[in-house]
Parts: structure tokens; sequence; C-alpha cells
């Protein structure tokens, strides 16, 4: 007969396989991460031979230079203007259409509809070559308006999915109140769908900005004008010119990602919820 | 008065049509129209050259298959080693376990990440003669191990598959996790009751229930691995001599390097029917495993 002290040993041994097993991939989750900073604070000279994890003097002054010389501030506030432009755009665009698809009557809709569905089901692997053509006819290449254009184009079908099935199942009684008061279509979108959407729009702004942050292709079609690339065209950029110097790289890397790292990790909660609504692949 | 809120209606999703039109619509037929000549992409005349551009992918373009077999090899690495390490996880992670909510934080730092900010660090670490891994090889006296793993032919393409898994297996990771949350506990229960020991009520109660769940990552897996680029740009920039070539790569270079926009459309139509193709059996396939 086995005692309950063998069960409970064997499940504390088991546990400690687990965690072994799940402390290894945490370590190799993080550590090229910090590896990037670690060789953002060498310098040339020393980041060829010193393989130390941590280096024996910290050149904060790296960032400093990525920043200023390598244009990497420039960089950084472009990213910012985009990834707030496009996410604003989508928010306001797509939570329009997705109310008009939940709420309104209008000819054709179910059509429309079935458009922005058919969109996010469809791969158009080289759809970047017509759209290049198309925006050189446009003259929106090398402008910011023409790759915020795109962006809120690629973000819109799955923000409407998403914004529509959580309009689909919110009760009319309030909109029939607030209609009751006088109030009209566009002031029930305002006053009452969108505060009430706070937490789906959670996840349609936290995609979107994760999206628009680590575009890369696009961004490489449109702009050829330095002064208007956002961080992942300009770290490209960066390495083809400087091809060797690793610590400015390195920092100019750290810069990139650390604010998705903090968004990530203020807004994981609407992250997990997006992924498992098993609606969002880009 | 009617009519006026069906307008009123239509001002809704105006702006979000008009831009899809534009920028989704239009580059959409452009794609099938521009597949059928020979355009450089700046002067104003197109050659009109009905399939021939089909007809070079399918019979001359040697590098386009090869890089279509590069970016399947991937997506096999992608298929087994990540999803099998995703799903590994998901499970140890849906046990009463101290901090799995930590580990669940760690787990999708990666996806989160740009695909060039890995692809460069990634990069930094596999240099072959400054960077960390073959550091390590040497002082760990497994100096015959040391390798150019990007720039070598043998090593370049699993290599960069490796980088791949790496920064996907989370997004599998959650999904499996979410998956197995919903199944009930008292169906353990009951097959412990019932004598069952842990590796029947894996194989008679979690398996099954997971198989929906696991061809949904698997659909996905593919459909994301097999147009990932912008890692590959990062890392290899498509080299060693096409070793690690995918075909968003070569539409990219007859587009950007050959100037050959017609050519490029046409490349894009075929991996974009291929894909779907794929896409579909997939989903047969599990229709039929879900009905026996």
């Amino acid at each position: 007969m086995r005692t309950i002290a063998y069960y409970k040993s064997k499940k504390i041994a088991v546990n400690a396989i687990i965690h072994l097993l799940l402390i290894a991939v945490t370590i190799t989750c993080l550590f090229p991460l910090f590896w990037m900073v670690s060789s953002s604070l060498k310098t040339q000279e020393t980041i060829f031979k010193d393989m130390s994890l941590i280096p024996r003097e910290f050149h904060f002054e790296n960032y400093i230079l990525a920043w200023r010389e390598g244009g990497f501030g420039r960089y950084f506030l472009n990213s910012i203007l985009y990834t707030v432009s496009v996410v604003a755009g989508i928010i306001i665009i797509a939570s329009l259409a997705a109310y008009a698809f939940s709420r309104l009557r209008f000819p054709g809709k179910n059509f429309l509809f079935f458009m922005f569905m058919a969109a996010m089901m469809i791969p158009i692997p080289g759809s970047f070559v017509p759209l290049y053509v198309l925006l050189s006819k446009l003259h929106l290449r090398n402008t910011a308006l023409g790759y915020i254009l795109c962006m809120v184009n690629v973000g819109l079908s799955t923000s409407i999915f998403l914004l529509k099935t959580f309009f689909d199942k919110l009760p009319l009684e309030l909109e029939d109140a607030a209609r009751m008061d006088g109030c009209s279509k566009l002031g029930i979108w305002w006053h009452v769908a969108l505060p009430l959407a706070k937490p789906v729009l959670a996840v349609v702004v936290v995609f979107n900005a994760l999206n628009v942050w680590n575009e890369y292709v696009l961004a490489l079609i449109i702009f050829d004008n330095k002064n208007l690339m956002p961080l992942q065209r300009a770290l490209m950029m960066f390495r083809g010119e400087f091809l060797t110097d690793y610590p400015l790289l390195m920092a100019g890397l750290t810069i990139t990602a650390l604010p998705i790292i903090i968004v990530y990790l203020l807004m994981q909660k609407y992250i997990v919820k997006g992924v498992t609504s098993g609606a969002l692949f880009g | 008065m009617r009519f006026k809120a069906t307008l009123e209606n239509y001002v809704f999703v105006l702006p979000a049509v008009l831009i899809f039109l534009i920028f989704y619509v239009i580059p959409f037929i452009w794609v099938f129209q521009l597949g059928l000549f020979d355009w450089d992409g700046i002067l104003p005349t197109k050659t009109f050259v009905g399939l021939d551009n089909f007809k070079e992918i399918f019979f001359q373009d040697k590098i386009w298959w090869q890089s279509m077999l590069n970016a399947g090899w991937i997506t096999f690495i992608a298929l087994t080693l990540q999803n099998a390490v995703a799903f590994l996880l998901a499970m140890a992670c849906n046990r009463e376990i101290k901090l799995k909510h930590f580990y669940r934080l760690i787990f999708f730092i990666p996806p989160v990440l740009s695909e060039v900010v890995v692809g460069l660090v990634w990069q930094w670490i596999l240099d072959g003669n400054y960077g960390l891994l073959n550091g390590w090889l040497v002082q760990l006296g497994l100096p015959n191990l040391v390798r150019n793993w990007l720039s070598d032919p043998n090593t370049a393409l699993t290599t960069v598959a490796i980088v791949h898994s790496w920064k996907g297996f989370g997004w599998g990771f959650l999904i499996f996790l979410a998956g197995l949350q919903t199944i009930p506990r008292e169906f353990y229960e009951a097959a412990r009751v019932d004598g069952a020991n842990a590796w029947d009520s894996f194989r008679k109660i979690t398996i099954p229930l997971m198989v929906p769940v696991a061809v949904l990552v698997a659909i996905l897996t593919v459909l994301g691995t097999m147009q990932a680029f912008v890692l590959i740009t990062a890392m290899t920039g498509g080299g060693p001599a096409y070793h690690t070539q995918v075909p968003v790569l070569r539409i990219l270079a007859s587009m950007r390097g050959s100037s050959r926009f017609g050519y490029a459309c046409a490349q894009g139509i075929n991996f974009g029917l291929i894909l779907m193709a794929i896409s579909f059996i997939q989903y047969r396939f599990s229709r039929k495993a879900r009905n026996t």
C-alpha cells in the first residue's frame, strides 16, 4: 500500500521537473534581450573581444549617440506618430462601421460586411506590389499620410469584426433610452456605444499598436526619405550602412523594443484576451 | 425621410468602405491584371504577355520553387518543434503550479517583439566570428561545433527556422493553454474514479478534445510561417546564395531588384493560391479527423 507521503513526494518531484523545464524556457526567452542590452553598453573596441555578460563599464552614451547621431530620436518620434494616428483612425473608422453593421439598416449591408470578412481570410502575399504603384500614382509615396492610410486599412477588418461581435451582444435598452431622449444616431454611437465598448476597444488598441510599431514591409516600399522612416525600417537601413557598429545597433534595438515590452507588461490581460478569442492573426 | 435615414446610415460605413476599396480592393484587382503584363513599374507602357509570367514561374524559375521548399522546411520545423514545445509548455502551465502566470507572461514576450529586432539580435548572437554562441562553444571545449551558423549553407536555413520557432511558440502556447482550460476538471475526476491513470486520461480525454485547437494552431502556423520573411531579411537577407530565400522575399526581389512588377504579381498570385489550397486541405483533413 502506497502511503500519502509517497504521493506527496512524487508530486513534489514532478513539479520540480516541470519548474526546471519552465525556468529553462524562461531563460531562453529573456536571454537574447539581456544580451542586447548588455551589448548596447559596450564600446566598438571591446564588443568583439569582451564576451562578459555584464559589461565592465556601462557606456550609456551609446544611447545618446544612437538617439542623436544615429537618428533614432527622429525615427522614434515617427513611429509614435504613425502608431498613434493609425490607432486613432482605426478606432473611429472601425467602430463607426461596426456599429452600423450591428445596428443600422441599409441596402448592401451584408455584402459589405462579407467583403471585410473575406479580406481576413484571403491571403494576397504580393499585394505590396500594386500598393506601391497605387501610392505612386496618388503621390502618397514618401508621405506620412500614405503610410497611415495603408496601415489603417491593414487593421480595419479584424477591428470591425471584433467590435461588431461586441455590439451584437450589447442589450438594446440603453440605446433605446438615449433615442427617447432625442439623441441622434451619431450621438448614440459616441455617447453610448463607444464608452460601453471600452474592454474590446482596449484589445483593438493594443493589437493595432503592436502591429503598427512592428510593421516593416510597407515602410520599406513607401519610404525612401530617411526623415519619415519608422524605427523598424530605420534599423534595417542603419545595419546596411554601419555593418559592424554593433553597440549603436543594439542601443537602437533596445530603444525599439522597450516601449513594446512596457506596453505588453501593462496591457497583457488584453493581449491574452485577444489571442484566445482567436480572431486576431495579422 | 426613409431615404434620408438610409443615407445617414451609409455615412457610418463610408470611411471604412472608401479606405478598403482604395487600399485593398484596387490592389487586389491590380495584382491579377499586372500578372499578365511585362512592366518595369516606371514606363507608362506595359506589354501584355498573357500567361507568360506564369509559364516562366512553372517551367524556368527554379529559385522560386527552391524558396517554396525553404519556406516548407521552416514551416515543417514550426509545425513539429515549435508546436510540440508550445503544447508541452501549455500542459505544464495547466497544472496547479506556482508562478504559472509569470511563465505565461514571459513566453509571450518573443511574439510581441518585431521580427526586425528579433532577427538582428539573434544575428548578433549567431555571428560566425564574434557571436556569443561560438564564443561559448569554444569556452566549453567544443570548438569543432563552431559554425558560421547563418552563412554556412548547411546550417543557415535550419538556424533561421529555429529562431522563427523561438519567436512564434508563444502564440501556440496561449491558444493551447486556453483550449486546455476549457476541458472540465470533472472529466478527469470521473476518469480517475473509473481507475484510469494519468496517461489514459491524457490519451482518451485531453488529446481528442484538443484536436480542433491543434488544427486551428496548425493552420495559423502554416499561413504565418510560409509568409514570414522579415525575420529572414534581418538575419541572412536570403543568403547564402539563395539558401534562405522564401517566396515573399522573391516577390520583393522581382519588384525591387529586377524591376519586374508583372512577374512579381504573378508570383504573388501563384503563392496566394498555394496558401489557400494548403489551408483548404488542412481544413478538410481536420473535419475528417474529427468525424472518425
